[in-house]
């Protein structure tokens, strides 16, 4: 505890006056550093960011509760979080985990009687093609990735590393060098496709270039882009805003941290050029806090793009400006549903909003509002310098142009892909990533809210119709491939982890249903007369009364192998 | 632009309604005798729609929506009690009872027999636990039989109070309704206006002399603990 006049509670002070008068859409970076320099936010930073951003104590309190990298009492100095998801969980995470805790003395959960470490369990950190995988925070220094995992490295206090496996059937987006690092603006290049909207478009014009290229989102909605833009367009209302969703945090998806780490100019571009296309002076790019490294990079491109005059004020002396924000997430996946961002970026519990009013028209602070995922805003250069009918030279005539997909789990080369859609699973595995190791059983499509398709179905292209058709779902191009050495019902148990961890609570078919979910997947292996009745009857509810997005993919996966191997599934 | 319809027609349950504009789904029932069940709606707090046991089912649409929310609009077929919605509040209403201490839930009993939700459906399934608050000399705070439905933290917010003493901490299943960094009442800001205890459905909130009496405490002793707490009580805070 600290007493009224000690140096802590001056420092704190220092520390929050940095954030005076910004209001309450302070709270979460304020929040950020006050974890980082103190391990964990008390009482009495509690009371001097309430009086100083004024916002109840109470609400503080339940925002901190909310981030599962907030801690509101003393953890270790240094947290290990290591990644118990499925494709870490093949990859030997629960050993890894084990060990650790062995080495320090301490169990899942527990902190180091020195006070020194805290280990966790968690869910996806985004680094699936390295499994397994850790997040390490050290007090005062914040956030680093160790992929894979090494033990020895972690408790040296060396820095952490993970290089990706990226491959190129198109080479747009990732075609040239580096790979490891990301690229600079000299290496980049002057914003041309920005300098051409700037100087030969009317912001109606750009829109119309998206709309013809078909190009629809790539989080996982596939909502048509440029109709998105029209919409917000036209919407009354100032400011607008533009919001690019960096929060990827769907287990098995990684493709946003490439895109991050080594094209962070490409989306920049794309952003400013969605912000002129829409009448926004004002970006944020809300990235999960798992991402320490794709968060330094993009801040070092902002710096770089804001000193070269491709953003800021009067950009290439157009008269218009952009101002683009950085805002870290604090451990939440419902924060990628895009209200429940909103509500984060603007200090609150990250709860999804009721829909209608949609974020075209009433979106961040209530305005008209563009959000994007990373990925579609790195298409959109492309298109503006090239055309739609370029982007739909690839494709099909209702899935045009090129996607990223992340495929983990047993094939030889894990890792992102840029492919045409409309190439088959089969090519994906088979010649990208050179093959499945061992004797393939079941492909998870589309991550953790995804569905799971047999061995015999992965000559299904890759389109968002065909996979439809055969009730699956492309989702943000999470790929885990798993062999038959893996016990499925193992897969489907971290499946039911992930949703029980992730449900907000907000509304009641998911936040009680991931629970009792997750209890019966648990005993998959030992089940109670009932179970499978249980299983469907909890899974129809959370998919057709759930309040949001994640309550109504909870139980996809779950039913989808219910469907496939009825037989893990006695009644 | 053409003026908008400043009625709507639609069809719930096969009857045909006509009703003003900006009705919700539920009100509109409501006034054809079709009654929809509800929890977490009330007249005094902004709906949320959190409960979803009032879902119905509009043009057999791939979702179920919330009555309480959704407003009416021209041509709607609304389904308010098919297979499809009957499903979800059973499932809602067992759900719930495996969690949470409903024996002071009248309403919710009564939507148990007539959804005909098994009370044993979940066997096994972890409850939410949480030790009786007894901290202040005005009412009780019984987190067990907590159903999460907000409405005392929103009256004690901007639906009434602008008081701010509760929030929620954690998340999912865990998330429950608490002071910051739970302190007792009397150190929060409450100022004990007894606008929560008035909203709550379940009597998780309950007058302290209500429960004492349940205790088997004779009125005196009860009086008698209230004043010991009253004097440690702090002064109300002036902003
Ligand atoms: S569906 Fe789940 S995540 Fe979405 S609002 Fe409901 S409880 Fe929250
Ligand atoms: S009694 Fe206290 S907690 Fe309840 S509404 Fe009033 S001020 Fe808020
Ligand atoms: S204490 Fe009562 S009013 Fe408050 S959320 Fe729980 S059930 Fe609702
Ligand atoms: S990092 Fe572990 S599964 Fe994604
Ligand atoms: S009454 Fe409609 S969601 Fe609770």
């Amino acid at each position: 505890m600290v007493d009224q006049t000690s140096p802590e509670l001056v420092t704190l002070e220092r520390l929050a006056a940095d954030f005076a008068g910004r209001g309450r859409d302070a709270l979460l970076p304020a929040l950020w550093a006050v974890q980082t320099a103190y391990g964990y936010i008390g009482p009495e930073a509690v009371r001097v960011l309430s009086q100083t951003l004024d916002i109840p104590e109470a609400d503080i309190y339940g925002v901190i509760g909310f981030y599962s990298m907030f801690y509101d009492r003393p953890a270790g100095r240094t947290i290990i979080r290591v990644c118990t998801s499925p494709s870490c969980g093949l990859a030997g995470a629960d050993r890894a985990l084990h060990t650790l805790c062995d080495r320090l003395g301490t169990v899942p959960g527990g902190t180091t009687p020195d006070g020194q470490y805290t280990v966790e369990q968690t869910t996806c950190l985004g680094l699936c093609e390295h499994a397994p995988a850790a997040l390490v925070s050290r007090q005062g220094a914040g956030e680093q990735q160790y992929a894979p995992i090494d033990i020895d490295a972690i408790l040296a206090g060396q820095p952490g590393h993970h290089n990706g496996v990226i491959g190129s059937m198109t080479r747009v987006l990732l075609r040239d060098l580096p790979t490891d690092r990301a690229q600079t603006l000299a290496e980049y290049g002057e914003y041309v496709a920005l300098q051409r909207a700037l100087s030969d478009l009317m912001p109606e014009e750009v829109i119309a270039k998206i709309e013809a290229s078909g190009l629809v989102g790539r989080g996982g909605a596939a909502f048509p882009t440029g109709l998105k833009w029209s919409f917000t367009r036209r919407a009354p209302g100032t400011p607008h805003y533009v919001v690019c969703n960096a929060d990827e945090s769907e287990p098995g998806t990684f493709k946003d941290r490439v895109l991050l780490e080594i094209r962070p100019h490409l989306l920049l571009e794309g952003l400013a050029i969605c912000a002129y296309a829409i009448g926004a002076e004002q970006a944020y790019i809300f990235i999960r806090g798992e991402y320490p490294l794709a968060t330094e990079r993009l801040q070092q491109a902002i710096a770089e793009a804001e000193a070269a005059g491709y953003l800021g004020e009067n950009i290439l002396g157009s008269g218009f400006s952009l101002h683009v924000e950085v805002r870290r997430g604090a451990g939440a996946y419902i924060c990628g549903e895009e209200t429940a961002l909103f509500e984060a970026i603007e200090g609150k519990r990250g709860y999804p909003r009721i829909k209608p009013p949609f974020p075209t028209t009433h979106g961040l602070f209530g305005k008209p509002t563009v959000i994007n995922n990373v990925e579609t805003l790195c298409k959109v250069p492309g298109i503006i310098n090239r055309g739609g009918r370029w982007f739909r030279q690839w494709g099909t005539d209702l899935s045009t142009g090129i996607k990223l997909v992340a495929v983990s789990g047993h094939v030889q080369r894990p890792g992102v892909y840029e492919i045409p859609l409309g190439v088959t699973l089969r090519h994906v595995l088979e010649a990208l990533c050179g093959g499945v190791v061992g004797e393939l059983q079941a492909v998870l499509m589309g991550g953790a809210a995804g569905t799971f398709l047999r061995p015999e179905e992965i000559d299904v292209r890759l389109t968002f119709e065909d996979l439809r058709a055969i009730g699956s779902t492309l989702g943000s191009g999470a790929i885990m491939v798993f062999n038959d050495t893996v016990d499925l019902r193992d897969v489907l148990r971290r499946i039911g982890e992930f949703f029980q961890h992730e449900s907000c609570g907000k509304c009641y078919p998911c936040q009680l249903g991931t629970q009792r979910q997750k209890e019966i997947l648990d005993r998959l292996a030992t089940p109670l007369p009932g179970d499978r009745q249980r299983l469907a009857d909890i899974g129809q509810t959370m998919t057709e009364s759930s309040l949001c997005g994640l309550g109504q993919t909870a139980a996809a996966a779950v039913l989808s192998a219910m469907r496939q191997w009825p037989e893990l599934f006695p009644a | 632009m053409a003026e908008p319809a400043s009625t709507v027609t639609l069809t719930i349950d096969g009857q045909s309604v006509t009703v003003p504009a900006n009705t919700t789904i539920l009100e509109a029932a409501r006034s054809i005798g079709v009654d929809i069940p509800t929890i977490c709606a009330h007249d005094a707090t902004t709906p949320r729609g959190l409960c979803r046991l009032c879902v119905v089912d509009i043009n057999r649409g791939r979702l179920l929506q919330p009555a309480c929310i959704v407003p009416c609009q021209d041509g709607m077929v609304v389904e308010t009690a098919n297979e499809r919605v009957r499903t979800s509040r059973r499932t809602i209403l067992e759900m719930l009872h495996s969690a949470v201490d409903l024996s002071q839930a009248p309403a919710i009993q009564r939507y148990m027999a007539e959804y005909g939700a098994d009370p044993q459906r979940f066997p096994e399934g972890r409850r939410r636990e949480h030790p009786v608050l007894d901290d202040n000399a005005f009412y009780i705070r019984d987190y067990n039989k907590c159903v999460m439905c907000w409405r005392c933290m929103q009256v004690c917010a901007e639906d009434a109070q602008y008081i701010f003493a509760l929030s929620i901490d954690a998340r999912g299943f865990s998330s429950h309704i608490t002071t910051a960094f739970d302190i007792p009442m009397p150190e929060s800001t409450c100022v004990f206006c007894g606008q929560c205890v008035g909203v709550c459905p379940t009597n998780a909130l309950k007058p302290k002399i209500e429960w004492g009496l349940e205790q088997g405490l004779s009125p005196d002793q009860i009086r008698e603990t209230s004043r010991g707490m009253r004097r440690r009580q702090k002064p109300i805070r002036v902003e």
